[in-house]
């Protein structure tokens, strides 16, 4: 994976740039020692590490403030980082760099229920935003699976979404405003708790920037009363072209389920073998669950059973209680796990058109013997965001690289059939080099044109998202 | 000076590059909302029809120029639709014309039920466009998931046209319900009424639209709260907002065509279109509303949506509502007013400097010879 080379100048400036970033900030805020900075050598993408010059963990806006300033008066590259969970390398530093965490800042600013937001530090954990509204019974609508450890800097970085995101949206549905500092150190506020932007829409733009036009400190988001209740229903087909007719039908009825989830035989069989679960051993498993009180949640299941007994199921689960409820979603919530006890594997995301599910399963299957690799697809029906899964052996010589070319075809396929690289996490390095399969030159030289406007130093996670050949000349100027 | 009137994208591309001055791009021409902009029209008529639509994908993809009732036409064949329900500006402006799904995206128009499934911007999927050097750009897809690069689908909704002329869109449909009822609440002053919407809000009852009407001459005041689903549902959950909402005021249900036509008419802020004072559009933190609307004065006629977050208020010709208002948390858009008014005062939230910097950097990346609507969003 081509990272920019290292700004030796930089490098060589180190002492000094400690320093002054010592100076805005207490000493246990600035990480420098090199045993130290491994610790932030690498996100959840672990086959890419490399040690920044420096770590800094403000607790306030204003400390990132001061920062961002000595950091664009130096002329250093700065990489934001929420919880590190990034699949995607989104905060790899490179050596001249400096890692601005925002894992200190937790706070909750502001709680309101009769107007539906809250307000809050953005390295809190998305898990733990629901945690301070439960016990009002609201909750915070996108879940990634990562959420108990994720971060909402990291969300808003990424528009991350999550099994709800078919009926809730994704984090730019739920977003209303943040509080950014820009690169030189400018602080703005972007939204609110009204809705709609007054202009252009700057804070539909910033979200999913991955950190690459300011660093967004805090955030008001949208929250939701909770449903009165939801039920989950298993589903079993001999074919996924049949499972997906069922999907289609199910939508077309009007019935919209809070999360639909489709599991192929392969990854059936790693997670029977490792939860459990009971699932049936076939080609095609669903999830459907619907939400609503008892009454609503029956009234859905009705339309949803009738439709799944029209296609010959081989098995048909329902729940009658939340023991059984739960038992359906063990298998799918232990699948990843599952996989990686087998095997080290790599998750992709590229999203498809729904209708497209049973030719790239065909495709992929093609692709997985050609290469040689196991692949096994989770995949959320409702909006056609796939998850392969590669097994590889990280031991055998040239197995990760072989993993990656199969990755990088899987990709191509989901932008062949009208799809996209990545439908949750996001771009970073690991997609950075199948841009140009899906966009022109022309439309990432727009995406660019945005980044030139917000960092005009191209400073901010400067080797992330754009081919390092396309965005070349701007970081050079920057250098 | 003839209207310029492009086929094909291809043809936008070269009608673009090659203006000689500034454009004033039009698509029905029923939404006049903005600075007067003096310039060659360019319409984008000629871009029409759908080019794909899958029900079981919830998915549409149409050429700008598509008008839009044909496009709901599509929809309401296989009982789905768009479900920010784009308001029709023909009602309260009076214009004539065909509105374009262009036009809706670029205005960014959505309806009552943006409280619950957001905006027009939240289920634009894709866009095609052709920027201000009349270079033909892609962004989004077809696919409700998609964080590949930066999300330009978000800043051209709602961009009147200012950062290029879109040539396609890629749409989220959602089926039409099975059934629909609207609680009506009677005689609550507007803190009463806000307090009631919140409550609904803020109940796991699903409201899908919530409105009210403040006490006029001759009228009564109204709170309007709209649930939609399977038909058992409907049914639950406005006997559960009763339930819910004992004390509020005497209530009446209406469903069905009654209920839609009912809100077709919040939508469209009918209550306003036969009369020939300013309109405004304000978007404030709905417990705002009340001290908002007090600090307008007692001239002001107003309707709310969103809960309080939305206040439509027709105020005399000329009024200058911000610097009425002094500062308050949101933004108010003029609506509706003589050119000469809109030429005069800023129709947009006039952004703080940072913002308004940023802004301004973007119409000269997109747009470097200021030929797209210049000056519109002033």
């Amino acid at each position: 994976m081509e990272m920019p080379i290292p700004n030796a100048k930089l490098l060589a400036n180190k002492a000094k740039i400690v320093a002054r970033l010592s100076q805005v900030l207490p000493p246990e805020a600035v990480i420098f020692d090199e045993a130290e900075t491994r610790a932030y050598e690498c996100d959840a993408l672990t086959a890419y590490r490399c040690p920044p010059l420096a770590v800094v963990l403000p607790a306030n806006t204003a400390e990132v403030s001061a920062v961002l300033r000595i950091c664009h008066d130096e002329g250093v590259p700065v990489v934001p980082r929420g919880a590190g969970t990034s699949l995607a390398g989104g905060s790899l530093p490179t050596a001249d760099s400096v890692i601005l965490g925002v894992s200190r800042m937790t706070d909750v600013l502001e709680t309101d229920y009769d107007n539906r937001f809250i307000r809050l530090q953005t390295g809190r954990t998305n898990l733990s935003v629901t945690g301070a509204v439960e016990e009002h019974d609201f909750f915070y609508a996108p879940d990634p699976s990562s959420q108990l450890a994720c971060a909402i800097s990291g969300n808003i970085a990424m528009n991350s979404g999550g099994a709800h995101c078919l009926k809730y949206g994704v984090t730019t549905n739920n977003l209303l405003g943040v509080t950014m500092v820009m690169m030189d150190g400018e602080v703005v506020e972007i939204g609110g708790a009204h809705l709609d932007a007054a202009g252009l829409d700057l804070l539909g733009v910033v979200c999913g920037s991955e950190g690459q036009l300011g660093v967004v400190t805090e955030a008001t988001l949208r929250i939701l009363r909770k449903p009165e209740g939801a039920r989950p229903v298993l589903m079993g087909y001999d074919s996924s072209e049949v499972a997906g007719h069922v999907v289609s039908d199910i939508i077309k009825a009007g019935v919209l389920p809070v999360a639909i989830e489709f599991m192929d035989r392969p990854c059936i069989r790693a997670t029977e073998d490792f939860a459990k679960a009971g699932y049936p051993d076939c080609e095609a498993l669903l999830i459907v669950e619907v939400e609503g009180s008892d009454a609503e949640i029956d009234e859905q299941l009705g339309v949803i059973l009738d439709i799944a007994r029209s296609h010959n199921p081989v098995e048909l689960r329902e729940a009658s209680d939340a023991d059984e409820a739960a038992r359906i979603w063990l298998g799918r919530k232990a699948a990843f796990g599952a996989m990686g006890n087998i095997n080290d594997y790599m998750c992709l995301d590229g999203t498809i058109p729904v209708n497209e599910l049973p030719f790239v399963l065909k495709r992929i299957g093609d692709l997985s013997q050609e290469y040689g690799l196991d692949v096994a697809n989770v995949f959320h029906a409702g909006d056609g965001n796939m998850h392969p899964l590669i097994l590889f052996d990280a031991n055998k010589d040239g197995d990760l690289e072989l993993c990656e070319a199969l990755g990088a075809d899987i990709l191509r396929l989901c932008v062949e059939v009208g799809g996209c690289l990545t439908g949750e996490h996001g771009v970073g390095i690991e997609k950075r080099d199948l841009m140009l399969v899906q966009y022109t030159e022309a439309d990432l030289q727009a995406q660019m044109w945005v980044k030139d406007v917000f960092d005009p130093a191209w400073l901010l996670n400067p080797a992330k998202v754009f081919p390092l050949s396309v965005s070349q000349t701007r970081r050079d100027v920057a250098a | 000076m003839g209207v310029i009137l492009p086929k094909t994208e291809q043809e936008l591309s070269e009608a673009v590059a090659g203006a000689a001055g500034p454009l004033r791009i039009v698509g029905g021409g029923t939404r006049p909302i903005g600075k007067p902009v003096a310039g060659e029209v360019l319409s984008t008529a000629g871009l029409s029809g759908i080019t794909l639509y899958e029900p079981g994908a919830l998915t549409l993809v149409a050429q700008a120029g598509t008008p839009l009732a044909e496009i709901e036409a599509v929809l309401a064949a296989e009982n789905q639709r768009l479900a920010f329900e784009p308001m029709d500006h023909r009602v309260l402006l009076g214009t004539d014309g065909t509105p374009t799904i262009g036009g809706v995206v670029a205005a960014n128009a959505s309806g009552p039920r943006r409280i619950q499934v957001g905006a027009c911007r939240d289920h634009l999927l894709g866009v095609r466009f052709v920027d201000g050097m009349g270079t033909i750009t892609k962004n989004g897809g077809r696919v409700m998931k998609n964080v590949t690069g930066y999300d330009l689908v978000k800043l051209m909704a709602g961009s009147w046209g200012t950062l290029g002329v879109l040539s396609e869109v890629s749409l989220k449909v959602l089926p039409i319900p099975e059934h629909e009822a609207t609680l009506i609440v009677h005689g609550a002053d507007i803190g009463a009424g806000v307090a009631t919407m919140s409550a609904a809000l803020g109940s796991p009852f699903d409201i899908t639209g919530a409105a009210h009407f403040p006490l006029t001459a001759g009228g009564s005041a109204d709170t309007m709260l709209r649930v939609e689903g399977f038909e058992g549902s409907v049914a639950y959950r406005i006997e559960a907002l009763k339930a819910l909402l004992a004390g509020h005021g005497d209530m009446n249900t209406v469903e069905g065509a009654v209920s839609a036509t009912a809100w077709q008419r919040v939508r469209d802020v009918d209550w306003f279109a036969d009369t020939v004072d300013d309109v405004w559009r304000l978007s404030v933190k709905p417990g705002d509303a009340p001290d908002v609307v007090a600090r307008m004065g007692a001239e002001a006629q107003v309707q709310l949506g969103w809960g309080g977050g939305l206040i439509w208020a027709l105020l005399p010709e000329g009024t200058d509502l911000r610097a009425r208002l002094g500062g308050f948390s949101g933004h108010a858009t003029l609506i509706r007013a003589s050119d000469a008014m809109r030429a005069k005062l800023p129709v947009f939230q006039p952004e703080a400097a940072p913002l308004a910097a940023l802004s301004a950097g973007l119409r000269a990346k997109f747009d470097p010879r200021g030929v797209l609507n210049p000056g519109l969003m002033g």
